[in-house]
């Protein structure tokens, strides 16, 4: 493909899908969500089942505090609203606007998994609250963890994206590319939403 | 051009060739040599139960190593037999049947290959270290997550992996058939084959995960202390069991469904007919699909889930028997009438039907949740999921394989050796199986090591063995008709059956670029209809240009590498902890591979119109 398919001197309406390759990775993109819904949706299950089974070690209640867990789901949300602005100047081809923009997603998400590392050192050696503790110590971890596994592996997604492309600008090559990025983050964000409801929510109530 | 210049390089380039390939036919081989090469482990693996089974009091092999040889029986035939098998005919086929020059995500495809065979490689690792997995192939625990020594990590680490590969493989599929299809190719004009292709795609999608998650968690509790499954930490086995049949049920609709496609485009083109109630059909394959994640608790009767979900997934368990039932009607409607060629593809498509309604009355019988607890965990089951797996799945392996091969290799197979193979394999299965029933209903159960004399199981038991004699002389007449043919059978033209599809219409083995236009449909079963019309091949849909096809790439196979190296890693670092430096090692592999993958441009090559008018002129 040559370098002035790629690059035009304007943007299409929808950038990401303007190409058989935006397109394909815009669709395999949607259904790799659908196959990581499933994944978490097993996640779920298999926390609802055991979150009671604590093993005489402490137990939701004694653990979760909601004030740690507010912070860290308003950087989420904010970051997911920013990772729209960045899609948003994608779409009206300034570069610049949208590498701010995923700048800022990137800060939020990181302030995001501080907190979340604080929060999971305040339980080992405050509380010694581990994977081994208890089948509801496993079902926390594994769930929580890798929904912050996702949160690291987007976050470099970004950070590699943000950095390969900041001396060319935007083409059709890489704007499908950002938009899957931002629709993976989104999906992180939404999981998120669920694990506040289901696990930290419900476990104080 | 491709073929010419193979054959000029060397024998490392022709490796480096296939190491590096993102072509979709040249995958299809890849998943088909070792697929084959699976098979043939699994079915000695199958033999070596007959023989220790073939007496009474019988100490053929020792019962700690039946344990091995029946676990590994069952994984390397679904997850490395029949999975991969089912996936090289999808490479070989679906694309040609849309009109594609290629898949949605050539790389991907070639990563999916190449994580199922290090997947599989450490899954048979185990039995040169120190045991292979040997909790059964459903691996149930708690057995599964205190069964000693390193067997069940390779079970866990190797499905993973090679887990991975089927989802990625499943997206590829999904996308390639929705995004690709030729101009003129709606959704209601596709083969049945590249129909039951996206649904299983579908299943692969939902269902795989669930087996990840079920995986990860077993890995947890065996390699990092956690307590899923360990009652005195609170834990659950169940879970464990609703994880494994949420991913294990559909996983059979996953086999089953592109081996009824197989059959359809079989029956209709050796029948000369179109497909009786295709309409019904695609939406039996749909309702097949649907219903097959509805009814995994039908594994777990005896688990005492209640009367209430016994009930229910009982009833579900029955309904998927309606639409299979209008696929079989379907089937014989389109040979009623039909102007029959009887060869070995259409052998098999005709010893399915009867076989495989066999396997599906039983099912039925089964799903009787009441009935069930007398046969669970019986011989009856055994003989149940052989027929419809071998009856179905394996025969509709081999009705692809004589179906499309001239399309693969520009060789038809040997019609007599094809015969042979047939026969002995046919009366061999129901010999081994059909028999089984009874047994089962007799009371012997399933996975035990031996039998005691005295209890009217010998007869049967013996005749079971013999019937898998037939079987393995079966397989390995098959082996011997591809080299034999690959030698000595002449070249055949692009459309050896007179065949009614696209990929019928291009030369075999077709150009790495397969159509030289994209192909313009117009109407289910494009290629007859141009036939009809007296016309010799497709029209097209648009003028001779420039090709644009992806560039081949090693790092797939690197990047299945580091997951390899760092599957060794999480399976040793329980005995010593510096193992973990060969997890980095591994991990960073595979993650910097995905990382040059990210930052490296990638964006194919073009086939110049002026080399493709060559081409034309030399044919």
């Amino acid at each position: 493909m040559s370098d002035q398919t790629l690059n035009p001197e304007t943007m299409p309406e929808q950038p990401e899908r303007a190409t058989l390759e935006g397109k394909n990775k815009f669709l395999g993109f949607w259904f790799f969500l659908g196959g990581e819904t499933v994944l978490f949706a097993s996640l779920f299950g298999t926390y609802l089942a055991l979150r009671n089974s604590t093993n005489d070690g402490p137990g939701s209640e004694e653990l979760f505090g909601l004030e740690l867990v507010f912070v860290m789901t308003m950087l989420l949300l904010t970051s997911s609203l920013t990772s729209v602005y960045a899609m948003y100047h994608m779409k009206n081809n300034s570069f610049g606007k949208m590498q701010l923009w995923l700048g800022v997603t990137v800060l939020l998400g990181l302030g995001f998994l501080g907190c979340e590392l604080f929060e999971f050192y305040h339980y080992i050696h405050g509380e010694g609250f581990t994977l081994r503790s208890s089948a509801f110590g496993s079902a926390f971890y594994t769930l929580v963890g890798f929904h912050g596994g996702h949160v690291t592996f987007g976050l470099l997604w970004i950070i590699a994206l943000m950095v390969r492309n900041a001396k060319r600008g935007l083409n059709l090559y890489n704007a499908p590319k950002f938009y899957i990025a931002s629709l993976y983050w989104h999906f992180i964000d939404v999981v998120w939403v669920f694990i506040f409801t289901v696990v930290y929510l419900m476990g104080v109530i | 051009m491709s073929t010419a210049v193979a054959q000029k390089k060397g024998f490392g380039a022709f490796i480096w060739d296939y190491l590096t390939t993102v072509d979709h036919k040249k995958i299809a081989h890849l998943y088909l040599v070792a697929g084959g090469l699976f098979f043939l482990v699994g079915g000695l693996e199958a033999l070596m139960i007959r023989i220790q089974l073939i007496k009474p009091d019988n100490d053929f092999v020792s019962a700690g190593f039946y344990n091995e040889l029946l676990t590994m029986h069952g994984t390397t035939m679904i997850f490395l037999a029949a999975m991969p098998l089912i996936f090289a005919i999808l490479n070989a086929v679906v694309p040609l049947q849309i009109g594609a020059r290629d898949v949605a995500f050539p790389f991907l495809n070639s990563l999916g290959f190449w994580l199922f065979l290090f997947g599989g490689l450490i899954l048979n690792c185990g039995w040169f270290l120190g045991g292979a997995p040997d909790a059964g192939w459903t691996a149930y625990a708690p057995l599964s997550a205190v069964s000693p020594g390193h067997g069940v990590d390779f079970y866990v680490l190797g499905l993973q992996i090679s887990g991975a590969g089927t989802l990625i493989g499943g997206i590829n599929f999904l996308v390639t058939i929705i995004n690709m299809r030729a101009p003129g190719m709606t959704y209601m004009r596709m083969p049945l084959f590249t129909w039951t292709a996206l649904v299983t795609s579908t299943l692969i999608l939902f269902a795989f995960p669930a087996l990840t998650v079920g995986l990860f968690l077993l890995m947890f509790d065996r390699l990092f202390g956690a307590g899923f499954f360990n009652a005195s930490m609170g834990g659950n086995s169940v879970i464990w069991e609703h994880l494994f049949w949420i991913f294990g049920h559909p996983e059979v609709y996953i086999l089953i469904l592109p081996a009824f496609g197989v059959f359809s485009d079989v029956l209709s083109t050796f029948s000369k007919k179109r497909l009786f109630g295709y309409t019904a059909m695609v939406f039996a394959t749909t309702l097949i699909g649907f219903l097959g994640f509805m009814v995994w608790a039908h594994h777990m009767f005896a688990t005492g889930l209640g009367p209430a979900a016994n009930s229910i997934f009982a009833i579900a368990t029955m309904a998927i028997a309606v639409p299979t039932g209008i696929k079989i009607f379907n089937w014989l409607f389109t040979l009623w009438g039909g102007t029959i060629t009887i060869n070995s593809a259409m052998l098999w498509a005709l010893g399915f039907i009867p076989s495989f309604t066999i396997g599906g009355t039983t099912g039925v019988m089964l799903a009787a949740a009441a009935a069930d607890y007398q046969y669970h965990d019986t011989y009856f089951v055994v003989a149940h999921f052989h027929y419809v797996i071998v009856g179905g799945v394996v025969f509709g392996l081999f009705a692809a394989m004589h179906y499309w091969w001239p399309k693969m290799f520009g060789k038809i197979l040997n019609e007599t050796l094809g015969q042979i193979t047939f026969w002995t394999f046919f009366a061999g299965f129901h010999l081994t199986f059909f028999i089984q029933h009874f047994l089962g209903l007799m009371g012997m159960p399933r996975r035990y090591w031996t039998f005691l004399p005295g209890q009217h199981l010998d007869t049967g038991n013996l005749v079971s063995s013999i019937g898998a004699f037939f079987m393995a002389f079966g397989a390995i007449v098959f082996v011997i008709n591809v080299i034999y043919t690959s030698v000595k059978a002449p070249k055949v033209s692009g459309d050896p059956w007179d065949g009614r599809t696209l990929e019928w219409s291009i030369p075999s083995p077709p150009p790495h670029y397969n159509f030289k236009q994209t192909p313009l449909v117009r109407g289910l079963d494009p290629l007859w209809i141009e036939k009809m019309e007296g016309r010799k091949g497709i029209t097209p849909a648009e003028p001779l240009d420039d090709i644009h096809m992806p560039n081949p790439s090693i790092l797939p196979f690197i990047m299945s590498l580091g997951l390899f190296i760092a599957g060794f890693g999480f399976i040793y670092q329980v005995d010593n902890l510096s193992y973990l430096w060969l997890v980095i090692l591994g991990m960073g592999i595979t993650l910097g591979c995905m990382l040059t993958r990210s930052v490296k441009d990638d964006l194919g090559h073009h086939i110049h119109k002026e080399d493709l008018e060559e081409e034309g002129a030399e044919q």
